[in-house]
């Protein structure tokens, strides 16, 4: 789960790390009402899951509260890289002496989590470690043991910093590691950490929260729709579902997520456009199929549905029958394609002829049937 | 023989006396595996299909000897008993559970590592010697015995080829599945070295997907030690920066792509495959040239 900067800055809070006064608006009227930030240089920027936003002009520095109504107004009505932007966070304009970059996460090639420091903060990361990669230090945490308080000394080490800026970006860094730690994140990055009088402050935050966690993160759970960009993915989480929305007509329901992602391409390969990816998991009975069916159906891109179930422990029958109910509840009009085979095949696609659905043997089969299908 | 487990491996099931822990005992029971014991705290004493459960590892490892263990038990308490069971002195450990937090897993692969102990997955659908025992969910009636090893990140899709290879008359040696998740015991590098290594085994068939770095390290095995091997890559159409049903299929920061994955692989001399029946193909073509001769391509 991606946070937004605003609810990662309010966790930073929590975790005494040093954020920008600031205040969430979904309209720009509300500025108005944010006294204590009138008269500051201000900053408004929008609120949205992706990177790039300062060059697309999601990111304006203003220098009164009617510049911040003005700047407000224009970027809540911008669509960044696809996304809407919803809500804006206005904050005070820092005035910093130094720029860093700090951030922990979890490196899955090395099998542990790593801190990473610069002292080339504000720019993209990816920039930073290729115009100097020197220039980013990186430093392994020990599975059991945890960072270590030499490891700090490590990192801090080759940034030229004066003694008391040393001891508050280590003070920084423990808190951060204590965060990371405690939220279960699985991604905590600070660019640019920047120095003001002496205080280091995350003038931006990027937090991801591990999904498999969150049924021990109670205190996240209301944050999980709110993060939750688009409104059919919100409502397959809601049942369960393992979906995410791409932009094609051919709705696409499998058992598994290999097999899922492998009949997206075999669907691409013979010239059609995948219009989501849906993994009914395993052992799924007839409402888990029906509550996919209705939620595809609900995307109005789709002009054609490709199911391809292999029973195993999930029942072709108890497939068929999902299949069935759902053409019977919703009034389904656009062509179904079914690949169904394993566990109860007979009796399954016995029952899918008897309601007109024609089974295929073979998914290449399945995946030119419907792609003809959908262009007719 | 079998890579990792046999006929003669004597299985611990954890977390048995489960709905899924029942169901899959019975199962792998039917199957022929050699199931000696179960453990589910506090139901130590009772029995499933005349299996002794025990309390816990200790106390069961105590009353018989034990090879290997099999866990489905919930991601809330899933860590704790993979540890339990390693530091308790199992050795090899097929984790089934989905969902396990990858904190957890940092912690437990530590485990493993520390200990010396072999742990496929965690949401995997096990290990299958065919013929010979199964640790886990696999269906049973797909496989045939044969010199093919498989090796995969995915479940129901290894099914689907398993299907396919016995339906064209070709066996397997052993399957694994070492799981759909970020952090996961073991690699497709090692997999590939016991396959290496195994006089059963003379094709391997790789099953992987989009997220991490497993593919294009297996490849460099592959370059290296030369091995006949049919990969089948999935999530070509997958688009960056989202979880595609498995916790470990993402493409993260531009890394991880199907693309990426599938140009290692047929660099190092693997053979490319966009379709089961492809797949099958493939592994016949493969199987029909001497194996002497298939590494040999593959080495140059």
């Amino acid at each position: 789960m991606e946070l937004y900067e605003y609810q990662a800055k309010e966790l930073f809070r929590k975790f005494s790390i040093h954020v920008p006064a600031g205040t969430l608006h979904e309209n720009a009227e509300d500025i108005y009402s944010s006294h204590h930030l009138a008269g500051n240089r201000l900053v408004v920027k929008a609120q949205v899951h992706t990177g790039g936003r300062g060059k697309a002009g999601g990111v304006k520095i203003v220098n009164s509260i009617a510049e911040a109504f003005t700047s407000a107004g224009e970027i809540l009505s911008m669509t960044i890289r696809g996304l809407p932007v919803r809500k804006v966070l206005v904050e005070e304009a820092l005035s910093f002496s130094r720029e860093l970059y700090l951030a922990i996460t979890l490196d899955r090639d090395r099998a542990c989590d790593l801190v990473m420091l610069s002292a080339q903060g504000g720019m993209d990361i990816e920039e930073i470690a290729g115009n100097s990669p020197a220039s980013v230090i990186k430093i392994d945490i020990h599975p059991h043991l945890g960072l270590q308080e030499y490891q700090i000394r490590e990192l801090i080490h080759s940034l030229s910093l004066d003694a008391s800026d040393r001891m508050e970006l280590a003070a920084v860094i423990r808190k951060l590691y204590r965060f990371y730690n405690e939220t279960d994140a699985t991604l905590a990055e600070i660019n640019p950490l920047v120095l003001c009088k002496g205080t280091f402050v995350a003038a931006d935050a990027k937090v991801v929260i591990d999904d498999n966690s969150l049924y021990r993160h109670p205190e996240f759970r209301s944050l999980r729709d709110i993060n939750e960009d688009d409104p059919l993915e919100r409502e397959a989480h809601h049942r369960g579902l393992a979906y995410v929305r791409l932009d094609g007509d051919i709705g696409i329901i499998g058992n598994g997520a290999g097999l899922v992602m492998a009949t997206l391409d075999i669907i691409s390969q013979e010239g059609g456009r995948p219009a989501n990816f849906l993994d009914i998991g395993g052992g799924a009975k007839a409402d888990v199929v029906r509550k996919s069916l209705e939620v595809v159906l609900q995307d109005p891109d789709v002009k054609g549905i490709l199911v391809n179930v292999f029973g195993g422990i999930t029942r072709c029958d108890e497939v068929a029958r999902g299949i069935i109910d759902a053409m019977e509840q919703l009034e389904v009009k656009i062509p179904l394609v079914i690949k169904l085979c394993g566990t109860g095949e007979d009796e399954g696609r016995e029952m899918l002829r008897g309601a007109g659905i024609v089974p295929v043997a073979e998914i290449v089969e399945g995946a030119r049937r419907i792609i003809g299908l959908v262009r007719n | 023989m079998g890579i990792l487990v046999n006929k003669d491996t004597k299985v611990l099931v954890q977390g048995i006396t489960g709905k899924e822990g029942r169901f899959h005992t019975e199962r792998m029971l039917e199957y022929g595996t050699r199931i000696v014991a179960g453990v589910t705290p506090g139901r130590g004493g009772t029995s499933i299909c005349g299996i002794p459960v025990y309390d816990t590892v200790l106390e069961a490892r105590t009353s018989t000897e034990i090879d290997a263990s099999v866990v489905f038990v919930p991601p809330p308490v899933a860590a704790d008993a993979l540890m339990e069971a390693m530091l308790e002195g199992v050795r090899m450990v097929a984790c089934i559970t989905e969902g396990i937090p990858v904190k957890d897993m940092v912690k437990v692969r530590k485990v493993a590592v520390d200990c010396n102990a072999t742990l496929i997955g965690p949401n995997c659908p096990g290990v299958v010697t065919a013929g010979e025992t199964k640790l886990g969910i696999m269906p049973a009636s797909l496989f045939s015995t044969g010199a093919t090893g498989v090796v995969s990140r995915s479940g129901t899709l290894t099914y689907l080829i398993v299907e396919a290879l016995t339906a064209a008359g070709i066996g397997q040696s052993t399957c694994v599945g070492i799981g759909g998740d970020p952090i996961v015991g073991t690699s497709f590098t090692h997999m590939l070295s016991l396959f290496r290594d195994d006089p059963a085994t003379e094709v391997v068939v790789l099953i992987g997907e989009i997220g991490g770095t497993q593919e294009e390290e297996a490849a460099e095995y592959i370059s290296e030690h030369g091995l006949p091997v049919v990969a089948y890559i999935a999530g070509k159409t997958a688009p960056p920066g989202r979880r595609m049903g498995h916790a470990g299929a993402i493409i993260s920061g531009g890394k991880g792509t199907a693309e990426a994955k599938i140009k290692a692989l047929s660099a190092a001399g693997a053979s490319m495959a966009s379709t089961v029946s492809e797949t099958v193909e493939m592994v016949k073509n493969l199987l029909s040239g001497s194996s002497v001769a298939a590494m040999s391509q593959q080495g140059a």
